[in-house]
């Protein structure tokens, strides 16, 4: 039986801080608190523990291990003060997904409109993953993605659908 | 038993492989074929001609072309969920052990009883069906249609769920070339030069289209233009991937054949491809047109093409003796090809009054008979060709003379494939030389950009040379749209164009003789190009037709719309993996599986699933209704309310926002309260309903109706970035970051005091209406005090992580009290006891607020918010507005949810006026008694009046009008 | 299917990943208008065949609204533009011009 396209992973543990603010005015500010650059336009900035992605123009997630919110939480609230601005715990909003391995790519491409060669080493793509709001980036040796808890059962099933033993997209 | 096939050639054939016998089944028989055979040319070698019957009039017919425009030999293949109807035989590979039946015909191929619609032809003209079943109109109903039903439709249909895997996928390339042969893969070339992805797709298993077969050097050109594409890394190259259909700004649908008829892979047996380019390249070459000549459907009539087909690339003779019919140059070649492969060639009948090219020479020079100015009036054979009768192509078909013959090859000229380059709006001219349509380069399908995206290349722009021998001289083809031209009714009458419809050169001609002017009304009167052919074989020679019959040019009377797709796509393949579980998402909360472990009846809403009740054994769904509910209002009950809507507003102009938002004041609500709130559409309708808790001094939770959660935060943005974008607001979506639980039921403080907390419960510190944040059962929660049931009730919101961990623990330390889960059905019912309203139930999108009684819940102070301006039109303002009230049934009987009260009289339309309806209806278990709740014209002041409610069965119920408030009108127990 | 590109955060997106929002630049009639205005702003809505201005949220992406000029008829897109603007801006104005030299905007340009 071959392998199939990717592995596909459920992760936990990570903490996850939805930030709107006007990022021109509180940019430097957010950086200080959550320790990580401001992210460019539709990018994602790391530093291996942590990441900070651009999801509106008004709008950045943190994502860091769960011990860390709260702490995370405090410093932006701090630091925003005085500024229009809402920062939100959402760590338990969500699932997360890791998809490595040689054709990692080709399971996005079955479940996104996205141009995956369109996306810079460090894009972050909203996009939908079939037929649920989903977003991903790339993580050493394929791509993590993230959607809603609710959806994590229908995720890890069509994730695992397109992984399919022998279904990789290159010509055969 | 093994035998080598009669009609198999001792030599040739470059797309099998004999040392590979591959064993299959047709109609019951066993028959062998090799490895790299299409079905037809497997039953070709084995000497089977007659391919299928026709759909009308279920004539035998064999297989008439070698590729994707086959309209004959189509056939079930497969057996159980695997069946499959309509599988084209040119085009399916050959696979061991398949097995394949013959369609159309009852009880069997060869004799077959639908036949008799054959010799009853004459009675079947063009419009036959509209004509005959009008009267007697009763008719129709109890006998034609059934019949009509039991004959009508290509093949049937599988009986069981089918058992492959599909998939589908997203490409994204700058180019994408449609078509394998040499002009999409020299236009492959030109495109890959410049730099940008490219991705070229071949309908077929083999590359090269029609140049190893009609070029010298054919198969060297194509195998060098492979290996300089293949050594492109921004070229990708994908075979058995048909492009069926283009769309707006370069959308491509294609279908890749990945393991076709072969389960035994384990992968998905095709796969949807949806491909975004930003030009398209239509190299998808042209088809041969058919000759109208009386009795063309005999088996053994074939295109030209398709006869040097089956010869060069599967080594087999479709028959011994052949005579080619033409009126162009292209066809000698399957004359010489044939000789050659060593078949008898007889004669080569041309309707043109010379034929002086290159290869019309070099017929001769093979001592070929070549008949100038001559056509067929006509093919001797029933089921098989047995020869043709020849005649002056320019008279009305008295005999020249007869060969014998039991294969004819006939070539009435070439149309480009223009399909892809029509789909989407592409328009073609007309090619007077060629008697051609071909795409118009000046009116090209436009891209995003309002630039032409799509560009035809090779033979599908016309070139119908680019294949073969440039260097060989041909004379031009000669328009012959009827042979005979001045043929007779009665040789008219059998000229097929439309082989698959059984549509002939007559019935074409009746249509435009009764008046049907437009070629989109002819081709629905005669049903010409109908099912799979789409305009592929009968199109040009159908309109040519009609055009002659109608005196005007074929231009004027233009093409049928072209329509996606070009060959039939399953719907499995459209549905791809959206199927079974996947078919769509299915939202499950953070105590999903304990509602699953102890035995939740499902109710979907939205795509959340919630427990409805939770039957235990020996209770149906609504006796559990029932005990949850008496729990609840006796003891405890639980509700998992997690899927409600809670979206976070924060800001300084929050509260300004709300207030537009709802209609009552939410920016006068204190920090640390709860209010109830309406939101209506800027039409005025009620479109959800919530409790808003204000939190901080700028910040608000506004809880959403389940379902409601991402259309309310999609309304709230919508109005924040499109109208009131210099108000400083922020909002976000936290509905799936808590698990919210109900804790209801007179003991609910009484339980909650039990686990380990920070929060007062009392109703001192926590009355009615407010909310307060600390830890419950050593979990961050807030708690709010607001109540759906009536009941003293907690709502408590924690991590949706900790969501189940909380209901576990409810449930542990209320086990002696008999705390109960309650589900959907037992929420509904006991809000109904109180009078409450359900978005959904009392409200459908055309009532108002003020429908309901809720004039409270409406701000007088406010100037404005959403649906106010709505409110004051004079209908919705109208006195005669059905309003809310509660309903007593007379005879104890629930009066069905969505009954009609009448009222005296009827309208313009002879109906029985309406003055009401039912809209919730239950047994109320706490009251042991029906009630319901309607919209009734002035209900209000009609107190204890009786009205009807008429039933399907023609019974008659009745309600009397009642207060909506059934139960505890004084609300003392939401204090426990 | 329609393929736009998001003014907001750059992605070209396609209609599945976009929610339609119906004509733009509609002016909101509150609680003074007069009957006819507040039913032209209900249900009037324009439905040429050529140059229209649509409303669309970028819905599977940044999840912000933003304007499109389009021609109904070929498909053409001239541009997308902020949402937060009471008419085109010029850019998109002179971008309609140059495909389309004969078109007429439909409002009086304040600006």
């Amino acid at each position: 039986m071959a392998d199939a396209l990717a592995t596909i992973t459920r992760r936990d543990g990570f903490g996850m801080v939805t930030i709107r603010a006007d990022l021109d005015r509180s940019g430097d500010a957010i950086a200080e608190a959550a320790g990580l650059a401001i992210p460019g336009v539709t990018r994602i900035t790391s530093d291996g523990s942590r990441s900070l992605g651009w999801m509106s123009p008004d709008e950045l997630l943190l994502i860091l291990p769960a011990a860390e919110t709260g702490a995370a939480i405090a410093a932006l609230t701090g630091a925003l003060t005085g500024e229009h601005a809402l920062v939100v715990d959402v760590s338990d909003a969500r699932a997360v997904f890791d998809l490595t391995g040689p054709h990692a790519g080709d399971v996005i491409a079955k479940l996104s409109p996205a141009d995956l060669d369109a996306l810079p080493a460090d894009g972050l793509r909203r996009s939908r993953a079939a037929q649920t709001a989903a977003a991903f980036w790339r993580i050493e040796g394929g791509f993590r993605l993230i959607g809603f808890r609710s959806t994590a059962q229908y995720l890890d099933l069509i994730l695992r659908n397109a992984a399919l033993p022998g279904s990789q997209l290159a010509p055969r | 038993m093994t035998h080598t096939p009669s009609f198999r050639l001792a030599r040739g054939g470059r797309l099998i492989d004999r040392a590979r016998q591959i064993p299959f089944r047709f109609d019951g028989r066993h028959l062998r074929g090799l490895q790299g055979d299409t079905l037809a040319s497997a039953l070709l070698a084995n000497g089977q001609m007659m391919m299928g019957r026709s759909f009308k009039y279920h004539r035998p017919r064999g297989p008439l072309a070698s590729g994707a425009e086959e309209p004959n030999a189509l056939f079930g293949l497969g057996q159980g969920g695997r069946f499959e109807p309509n599988q084209r035989a040119t085009t399916t590979a050959l696979l061991s052990g398949m097995v394949m039946q013959s369609q159309n015909c009852w009880p069997s191929l060869d004799a077959d009883i639908g036949a008799v619609n054959g010799w009853l032809s004459p009675m079947f003209p063009a419009g036959f069906y509209y004509k005959t079943f009008i009267h007697p109109r009763a008719f129709w109903k109890h006998l034609f249609e059934p019949v009509i039903r039991h004959s009508a439709g290509l093949g049937r249909a599988p009986s069981d769920p089918d058992p492959d895997r599909y998939e589908q996928a997203y490409a994204h390339t700058e180019t994408v070339v449609v078509g394998g042969g040499i002009a999409g893969l020299t236009a492959a070339r030109e495109a890959a030069r410049a730099g940008g992805r490219v991705l070229v797709l071949e309908q077929g298993p083999v590359w090269g289209g029609r140049t190893p077969v009609d070029h010298r050097d054919g198969q060297a050109r194509i195998e060098a233009l492979l290996a300089d594409l293949g050594a492109r890394p921004n070229v990708t190259l994908r075979r058995n991937c048909m492009a069926t259909g283009l769309y707006d700004h370069g959308y491509l649908l294609a279908r890749e054949a990945l393991a076709d008829h072969d389960p035994d892979q384990g992968i998905p047996r095709q796969r949807l491809w949806r491909i975004r380019a930003r030009q398209v390249v239509t190299a998808t070459g042209a088809l041969e047109r058919p000759l109208s000549f009386a009795m063309n459907d005999v088996p053994g009539v074939m295109l030209a093409s398709a006869v040097r087909d089956f010869i060069l690339d599967y080594g087999v003779a479709p028959g011994r003796r052949l005579v080619v019919v033409t009126n162009n140059d292209d066809a000698y070649r399957t004359a010489l090809i044939a000789q050659e492969a060593g078949l008898e060639v007889a004669a080569i009948i041309d309707a043109r009054p010379r034929a002086g090219g290159d290869l019309a020479q070099a017929a001769r020079a093979a001592n070929i008979p070549v008949l100038t100015g001559t056509g067929i009036a006509r093919v001797r054979g029933g089921r098989h060709v047995e020869g043709v009768i020849h005649c002056d192509q320019s008279g009305e078909g008295r005999p020249t003379g007869a060969i014998d013959c039991d294969v004819v090859a006939m070539s009435g000229g070439w149309s480009p494939v223009v399909h892809l380059y029509s789909h989407c709006g592409g328009k073609l001219i007309w090619d007077e030389a060629e008697a051609m349509f071909r795409p118009d380069p000046a009116r090209p399908p436009l891209g995003a950009d309002g630039q032409g995206n799509v560009t035809a290349t090779g033979a599908a722009n016309g070139d119908l040379r680019c294949a073969g021998d440039l260097e060989r001289a041909e004379d031009a083809t000669m328009p012959v749209w009827c042979m005979p031209q001045n043929a007779p009714y009665k040789l008219r009458s059998k000229m097929w164009l439309d082989f698959q419809n059984d549509v002939k050169v007559s019935d074409v001609q009746l249509a435009a003789r009764e008046g049907y002017a437009s070629v989109e009304h002819t081709k629905r009167y005669t049903t010409l190009g109908m099912a799979t052919d789409q305009g592929k074989l009968s199109n040009i020679n159908g309109l040519a037709v009609l055009s002659e019959a109608l005196s005007q040019p074929i231009p004027q009377t233009g093409t049928t719309t072209f329509r996606p797709p070009y060959t039939p796509l399953t719907l499995a393949t459209i549905a791809a993996d959206a199927r079974g579980d996947a078919f769509q998402p299915l939202r499950r909360t953070p105590i999903h599986d304990w509602h699953a472990r102890n035995g939740a009846a499902w109710e979907p809403v939205g795509q959340w699933r919630r427990p409805y009740s939770y039957p235990r054994a020996g209770e149906d769904r609504h006796a559990a209704v029932n005990r949850e509910i008496l729990a609840v209002r006796k003891g405890v009950g639980t509700l998992d309310a997690s899927t409600l809507g809670k979206i976070v507003v924060r800001g300084p102009d929050a509260g300004r926002f709300l207030d537009m938002l709802y209609t009552n004041m939410m920016s006068t609500l204190p920090v640390g309260k709860c209010r109830y709130g309406l939101m209506c559409s800027e039409n005025g309708f009620l479109m959800d309903d919530g409790v808003v808790a204000r939190l901080t001094e700028d910040s608000w939770l506004c809880h959403t109706t389940t379902g409601g959660a991402e259309r309310i935060h999609g309304h709230m943005e919508d109005w924040l970035q499109c109208e009131w974008w210099d108000w400083q607001v922020y909002t976000a979506n936290l509905t799936e970051q808590y698990a919210q639980i109900a804790v209801a039921g007179p003991k609910a403080r009484a339980l909650l005091e039990r686990l380990p907390g920070s929060i007062d419960l009392s109703q001192q510190a926590l009355p009615f209406m407010q909310w307060a944040e600390g830890e419950v059962a050593g979990i961050p929660a807030r708690i709010y005090r607001i109540s759906f049931s009536g009941e003293l009730s907690y709502e408590i919101a924690v991590p949706a992580g900790r969501g189940l961990d909380l209901w576990e623990r409810l449930h542990e330390a209320g086990h002696d009290m008999g705390i109960t889960p309650y589900g959907t059905e037992a929420m509904h019912v006991m809000r109904a006891e109180k009078g409450f309203i359900m978005i959904g139930d009392e409200t459908d999108g055309t009532i108002i607020p003020q429908d309901l009684g809720l004039g409270w819940a409406i701000s007088k102070k406010k100037a404005d918010y959403i649906g106010k301006r709505a409110q004051s039109r004079s209908f919705m303002t109208d006195r005669a507005r059905w309003q809310l009230v509660g309903l007593e049934s007379l005879d104890g009987r629930v009066i069905p949810d969505g009954a009609y009260a009448v009222d005296a009289g009827s309208n313009a339309n002879g109906q029985r006026k309406m003055q009401g309806r039912v809209t919730s209806s239950y047994h109320s278990p706490t009251l042991d008694r029906p009630i319901a709740m309607a919209l009734v014209r002035h209900g209000p002041e009609r107190m204890g009046q009786v009205l009807d409610f008429p039933l399907p069965s023609g019974e008659v119920m009745q309600g009397r009008i009642c207060d909506p408030v059934f139960y505890d009108r004084e609300g003392g127990r939401l204090n426990g | 299917m329609l393929i736009l590109t998001c003014p907001c955060c750059g992605v070209t997106a396609e209609e599945t990943e976009l929610h339609p929002g119906g004509e733009a630049h509609l002016e909101r009639i509150g609680p003074g208008g007069s009957d006819a205005a507040f039913e032209a702003y209900l249900f009037a809505r324009r439905n040429p065949r050529g140059v229209h201005f649509e409303r669309w949220r970028h819905a599977h992406g940044c999840g912000k609204w933003f304007l499109a000029a389009r021609d109904t008829a070929t498909l053409q897109v001239f541009g997308t533009y902020s949402a937060q603007t009471p008419h085109p801006p010029a850019q998109i104005v002179a971008a309609i011009r140059r495909a389309r030299p004969d078109w007429q905007p439909h409002w009086t340009q304040a600006e």
